[in-house]
């Protein structure tokens, strides 16, 4: 079989590193950034090793500081952020919307080759000793007092933000002009709306993290800067401004992956997601009133009660459009026709860890609890819930659902549904422990704990191991597949969207015969097969 | 004018590529919007709790080179304007030429901006180098220098950017202008203007606080 495709196109490494075709920017992203989970999964092992006993045994308590702060940047930045954008998303939205590439292919291989310049230079940070501020870099720590490569990785996650940028740039431009004749807006894909609402906030947030970052660079280069309480400046000033980036930054990490979900939820029920409108729009509310709750990150912190209770009410407010996601979820589900397999595993998994990850997040949102849980385990137990039980679990879903059409082979059903399985029972065993661990008080960010927080602390690292060990099965089976696999057929799960109706892989232009789109999306017979978006 | 009928395969036509490319500069903008926007949150936050150390340290600006640079960008953004108005086959010379008046009034911007900051070393007012001001409001001054250079070396490495585009599309233009370059000096334009922008909002908010109460 030698059909052309993307892949057989051409075999030389220049064909690949100077390639402006967005498939191939996937891949080399997709590679990336495994690399990037797998050292900042490292740094959390290391971790857990060390919290399964009270003493400290493995590390020091500077080497720890270094392992949290390691896994916090390497995992947000260089991990989450580009995760099912710059990889499921490069990939996948030209197909989607019948383009033939993104709008700027150039940009979009500049985008990797400066990701991989910010990520080169916080490896070297890391490197070279380390950061030990955590990935938040607070103020006046990072600035004056902390002794290590503060400087490097924040000029690390500085140049990658340009990446964000330039990613977020080209969907934007991508999705305002080159969807398919036919292709109006409602007839997108909701994957496309949450791409876009994502776009939204990398173009507007992450800029404010990158003057942040150079406020924090003059101040410790100079000595003397904004956030110097010496000189009358407000470190607290930091932290609106990080946060006015990091809390819509959670969304850039939760985002994509709700899209992701309409896509495998819908496929496997054969049936349209139900209230697509409040889906889509739900999109959008999400990325604006993600803008307005950086607050809640600054409770304890001595801002006024008003803002306090401002910031509260509208965290409350932002969760309305994520209980509507999983209420049309779980409505498509009903009386669909339920396959059950690997990509919808995964997705079932999401809605359940993305519920608890969600409402856990509003007991943070209220102004008493939180007082008592700021710090604890409680809220790393949260936010994993919504970053890795959610999105991680969704960029596992939508890369085994898309997987026969990036690289034209099957993967072992058998070994998919396992790797599924023991991911979500991996993931509550680590994860759920700490809720109970913050909730009895146990500070994050310490490597020493008194004995009674033991036992959850030996779930929470024994979990652990099964979620490593998970993790790493897709890299054998869906390697394996790679050489070994079945050929794909073009559409194998019978899905309508676009990116099905041509050939797996697909050919270097994508489409041989422009489509035109004329039915909305997720459309099926009553004997549940897939009306493709182009009769 | 050579008419540029090759455009990437993404596209349509050529006005589908050049209206494309216009809404990814709008977009790009936006980005910057909010990196100056997260500055002048600072500034605001400040000068609400110094005003007196605010209006002060305005008061040691050079607010005779300031309104010159006013008056420099503004003009060079008028040639711009100019170029991109009147971009075609028969008047590349001309238009070449507009931009390059744009480009030595950028410079005459650098240039007199640099003078500028000699002068305020020579003052001891440069925060992190050589700063010497004493008395009550020393943190209030202090704290308006780190903004004033901050915010004007962003600018004007801003500046620098938007110098080397014109000077491309000058050269482009003189050379062998074609419809696919009306689009880039299109987005160069818009650029150059939200630069010229920015500056307005700096000028205003550097040099001009506290300057009616002396």
């Amino acid at each position: 079989m030698t059909e052309r495709n993307y892949l057989t196109a051409d075999y030389t490494l220049r064909s690949w590193f100077f390639t402006t075709d967005h498939k191939r920017i996937a891949i080399l992203y997709f590679a990336s950034l495994t690399m990037f989970f797998f050292i900042g999964g490292a740094a959390a092992t290391a971790m857990r090793i060390e919290l399964a006993t009270p003493q400290a045994d493995l590390v020091s308590d500077d080497i720890y500081n270094r392992l949290f702060t390691m896994h916090g940047i390497i995992m947000v930045w260089f991990f989450l952020i580009p995760s099912i954008p710059n990889t499921l998303g490069n990939f996948i939205v030209p197909l989607m919307i019948g383009a033939r590439d993104l709008a700027f292919p150039r940009l979009n291989l500049l985008s990797w080759y400066v990701f991989m310049l910010g990520g080169s230079v916080t490896l070297f940070a890391i490197l070279a000793g380390g950061i030990d501020t955590g990935w938040t870099f607070y103020t006046p720590f990072s600035t004056l007092y902390s002794n290590s490569y503060v400087m490097v990785a924040a000029a690390g996650v500085f140049i990658a933000g340009f990446s964000s940028i330039l990613t977020g740039l080209n969907f934007i431009v991508t999705i305002h002009r080159l969807r398919a004749p036919g292709l109006t807006w409602y007839r997108l894909p909701l994957f496309i709306w949450s791409l876009y609402a994502t776009s939204v906030i990398l173009v507007l947030a992450t800029p404010v993290l990158a003057i942040t970052l150079v406020l924090i660079a003059v101040e410790r280069f100079f000595g003397v800067g904004f956030f110097d309480p010496r000189i009358g400046g407000d470190p607290l000033l930091f932290q609106h401004l990080f946060w006015f980036y990091s809390h819509p930054a959670v969304y850039i990490m939760i985002l994509p992956g709700m899209g992701v979900i309409n896509e495998l939820i819908s496929c496997f029920s054969r049936k349209q997601v139900f209230g697509y409108k409040f889906v889509a729009w739900a999109s959008l509310a999400i990325a604006a009133l993600g803008f307005l709750v950086w607050g809640h990150h600054m409770f304890v912190t001595g801002q006024s009660l008003l803002a306090s209770l401002v910031f509260s009410f509208m965290s409350f407010v932002v969760a309305v459009p994520s209980a509507i996601k999983v209420f049309n979820w779980t409505a498509t589900l009903h009386k669909g026709s339920l396959r059950f397999d690997a990509p919808m595993l995964y997705a079932l998994a999401f809605i359940g860890l993305f519920t608890i990850g969600g409402l856990t997040g509003l007991f943070l949102a209220c102004l008493a609890f939180d007082v008592h849980a700021t710090d604890t385990y409680f809220v790393v137990a949260h936010f994993h819930y919504i970053m890795v039980g959610g999105m991680v679990t969704a960029y596992f879903g939508g890369l085994h659902y898309w997987w026969p059409k990036i690289t034209g082979r099957l993967y072992s059903e058998y070994w998919a549904r396992a790797a599924a399985i023991l991911i979500f029972l991996g993931f509550n065993l680590t994860f759920f422990p700490q809720f109970v661990l913050g909730a009895e008080g146990m500070p994050r960010r310490y490597h020493v704990y008194p004995p009674e927080f033991q036992v959850w602390n030996v779930l929470s690292s024994g979990g652990a191991t099964i979620l490593a060990a998970a993790y790493l099965l897709p890299l054998f089976y869906l390697g394996y597949s790679v050489f070994f696999g079945a050929r794909a057929p073009a559409n194998p799960w019978d899905a309508p969207g676009l990116e099905w109706q041509t050939s797996s892989p697909p050919p270097e232009h994508n489409f041989d015969v422009q489509p035109v789109v004329t039915r909305a999306p997720y459309q099926y017979s009553r004997k549940f097969e897939a009306q493709p978006q182009n009769a | 004018m050579r008419d540029s009928p090759a455009f990437a395969r993404q596209f349509t036509s050529v006005s589908h590529r050049d209206e494309s490319a216009e809404l990814g500069m709008w977009v790009f903008i936006a980005t910057e919007v909010l990196l100056f926007g997260g500055l002048l949150l600072a500034y605001f936050v400040y000068r609400h709790a110094y005003p007196q150390g605010f209006a002060t340290g305005s008061r040691h600006t050079e607010i005779v080179i300031g309104t010159a640079n006013t008056a420099i960008l503004l003009t060079s953004s008028f040639l711009v304007a100019w170029a991109v108005e009147i971009f075609s086959a028969e008047t590349r010379r001309l238009t070449a030429g507009l931009l390059a008046g744009a480009i030595c009034l950028g410079l005459a911007f650098i240039v007199l901006k640099g003078i500028e900051y000699h002068g305020e070393y020579e003052e001891h007012l440069v925060p992190g180098i050589d700063f010497r001001f004493t008395g009550s409001l020393a943190n209030g001054v202090q704290l308006f220098f780190i903004f004033y250079f901050i915010a004007t070396a962003i600018h004007a490495l801003h500046m620098i950017i938007g110098i080397g585009l014109l000077a491309v599309l000058a050269l482009l233009c003189r050379n062998a202008p074609s419809t696919r370059h009306r689009a880039g000096l299109h987005s160069a334009a818009l650029y150059w203007h939200f630069v010229d922008i920015v500056w307005i909002f700096l000028f205003a908010l550097i040099y001009l606080p506290g300057r009616s109460i002396t």
